[in-house]
């Protein structure tokens, strides 16, 4: 038996494996084919302050081993996350870690504060791969400053006793800088990956297969991406807990993000294929501790940095 | 109402055939489930280190002794890999999945129904049609589709229906034309209360408006791509107007894939906008 429990800035998780945002919906529809109180957290879909359609169809293609997606950010509103889908997560028995997306500064730290305290919340994941009303548009996980901008306002507003991740992009010439500009801004902690923007074309209509053009590349195809960008934040903030997401289908993907540097793992795409994914991966990656001779989860975060140097 | 809940299991293939231009696949459950017609199965294809991540999705065509049957066309690498599976492969099934057809009891008079099919888009109309014989309703079909050889079902149709009505674009069987050409005459002779139909979103559309302007309801079931199939991932939405007269983009996955014809918003529905009225919709440019 592995001690498969993490902590996170103060919060603490009987596990390490979460589902990721955006790919659980805010677990009820997952609550068919799993117990969402086996998984270490459900990151709900990121939360808005209004109700938001997305955006046309087709919204996905699929690519190999990864799909592309540009929903949008479809989503009932903060209103009715909390009326109806929040109480139901805390019902079930499950650590709810809310994703929380805006337009500006302003939404952000609205949306924070609008979040009941650690009963309800177990961490804020901050979703900053929005576009930035108020400068032309630009990406706040793009711009060191903006980010930081968001994270203090979001770490001002929060329940103290809830820790607060930013998700990072990829999509960045420094991530590490942006990592950095994040903790010093206040951030408990840092999300790592996003999806990387990719783009198809159809060969039969000879257009863009997604309405919106450009969309999110997930799944197995990005995964060395993540281990990357794991590796280089744990490596330049070794004192940041970190959320590893990227790719992971199995527990020995799980446990490539922990040797980088991951202190829990998120499983998002491959739910898409097999909603029973996250239990599985659990089980997997306990099994793969133990073969390896770890008693604690815990020794195995960041373990690549110290072998073999 | 009440559907039976969904089951993840790994079932066994028990045959793989052709059935007239198209294939069937038998998948043996061991957990035995039951499903109402218009519901549909999820599959997950190419094995479990699979570079194609996303489900398969297709209507069920019947369970039979826990031998649940899908017709499909091998046209992807995803259905040619089902294509290539031999008696006694793995393969891992999500089923029953969606909101399935509704019988006309609560809603409409019961009077006789007409069920509409484009291809093998009909094949869960034959299990719809056994249920609503079961109901002491009248049955009539149209089906349709390309040429002769691209119908699908229509023999049986012949055993299961009072009457069958054929299309083909070329004239190759049955009456030159689409099945929205044909639907008029069907719906004045039989008295058709309720249509049933599914196939591509064009033939959709222009059957709830025939059923509509006949005075008929119409139950739909819409070919959205999905990417999982049990409501997580936002992707197969399309505009319906709800109870309370609010379009949402609405998952087809579990809110449908069986819609009021009525509550579609059709055009943008067809080309895959968002209402401009729809809840949340992002306005953009000058109000």
């Amino acid at each position: 038996m592995v001690d498969m429990s993490t902590s996170l800035s103060g919060a603490t998780f009987p596990n390490p494996v979460m589902t990721a945002s955006g790919c659980a919906a805010a677990g009820r529809e997952l609550g068919q084919f799993l117990d969402v109180a086996m998984l270490g957290a459900v990151v709900t879909k990121s939360i808005m302050l209004a109700p938001r359609s997305g955006r046309p169809t087709p919204r996905m293609a699929e690519t190999p081993s990864g799909m592309l997606n540009s929903i949008g950010l479809q989503g009932p509103g903060i209103d009715a996350f909390l009326e109806r889908d929040l109480g139901w997560l805390v019902d079930a028995g499950a650590r709810a870690v809310v994703s929380i997306a805006g337009g500006s500064v302003a939404d952000y730290a609205a949306l924070a504060e609008r979040l009941p305290g650690s009963a309800g919340v177990s961490a804020i994941e901050v979703n900053i791969s929005c576009p930035n009303v108020e400068s032309r548009g630009e990406v706040f996980a793009c711009d060191p400053v903006a980010a930081a901008a968001v994270l203090a306002a979001v770490r001002s507003a929060a329940d103290p006793a809830v820790p607060v991740f930013a998700k990072l992009s990829p999509d960045v010439t420094d991530i590490v800088a942006v990592a950095v500009s994040c903790a010093e801004a206040g951030a408990d902690g840092l999300t790592l990956i996003n999806t990387l923007l990719g783009m198809a074309i159809d060969p039969i209509s000879m257009r863009p297969a997604l309405a919106g053009t450009t969309g999110g590349l997930s799944g197995p195809a990005i995964r060395p991406v993540a281990v990357r960008a794991i590796w280089q934040v744990h490596r330049a903030l070794p004192a940041v807990p970190i959320m590893g997401v990227g790719g992971v289908r199995t527990g020995l993907d799980a446990l490539e993000l922990v040797l980088a540097g991951a202190a829990a793992v998120q499983v998002g795409t491959a739910i898409f294929g097999d909603p029973s994914a996250p239990v599985r991966v659990l089980a997997e990656l306990e099994s793969a501790l133990a073969e390896r001779g770890f008693a604690k989860f815990t020794d195995a975060i960041g373990f690549a940095h110290r072998a073999g140097g | 109402m009440s559907t039976p809940a969904p089951v993840q299991q790994l079932a066994e293939v028990v045959d793989v055939r052709p059935v007239g231009a198209y294939l069937e696949i038998g998948l043996r459950l061991p957990v035995a489930v039951d499903f109402v017609p218009g519901q549909f199965a999820a599959l997950a294809v190419g094995g479990d280190r699979s570079s194609m991540l996303l489900r398969r999705c297709f209507s069920i065509y019947r369970i039979d002794r826990g031998v649940l049957w899908i017709v499909f066309a091998a046209q992807g690498a995803g259905t040619r890999w089902m294509a290539a599976r031999r008696p006694g492969d793995p393969v891992d099934v999500i089923a029953p999945l969606g909101r399935p057809f509704r019988p006309p009891s609560a809603t409409a008079a019961a009077g006789p129904v007409t069920l509409v099919g484009g291809g093998y888009g009909s094949a869960p109309l034959f299990s719809l049609a056994a249920t609503l014989r079961g109901h002491g309703l009248a049955v009539h079909f149209v089906l349709g589709a390309a040429t002769a050889g691209r119908l699908f079902g229509v023999a049986e149709a012949s055993r299961l229906g009072d009457s069958v009505t054929v299309t083909t674009d070329d004239g190759s069987a049955g009456t030159q034309g689409w099945v929205s050409d044909a639907l008029p005459a069907v719906l004045a002779s039989t008295g058709s209360t309720v249509v049933y139909a599914c196939g591509p979103m064009a033939m959709l559309r222009a059957v709830s408006e025939l059923a509509t302007a006949s005075g008929a309801t119409a139950q739909v079931a819409v070919e959205e791509a999905m990417a999982c199939g049990i409501g997580v991932c936002m992707t197969c939405v399309l505009p319906v107007v709800g109870a309370d007269g609010v379009t949402r983009m609405t998952r087809s996955c579990v809110d449908g894939p069986v819609f009021d014809g009525t509550a579609i918003r059709w055009p943008q529905a067809a080309t895959g906008a968002v209402p401009v009225d729809a809840l949340g919709a992002v306005v953009t440019g000058p109000p």
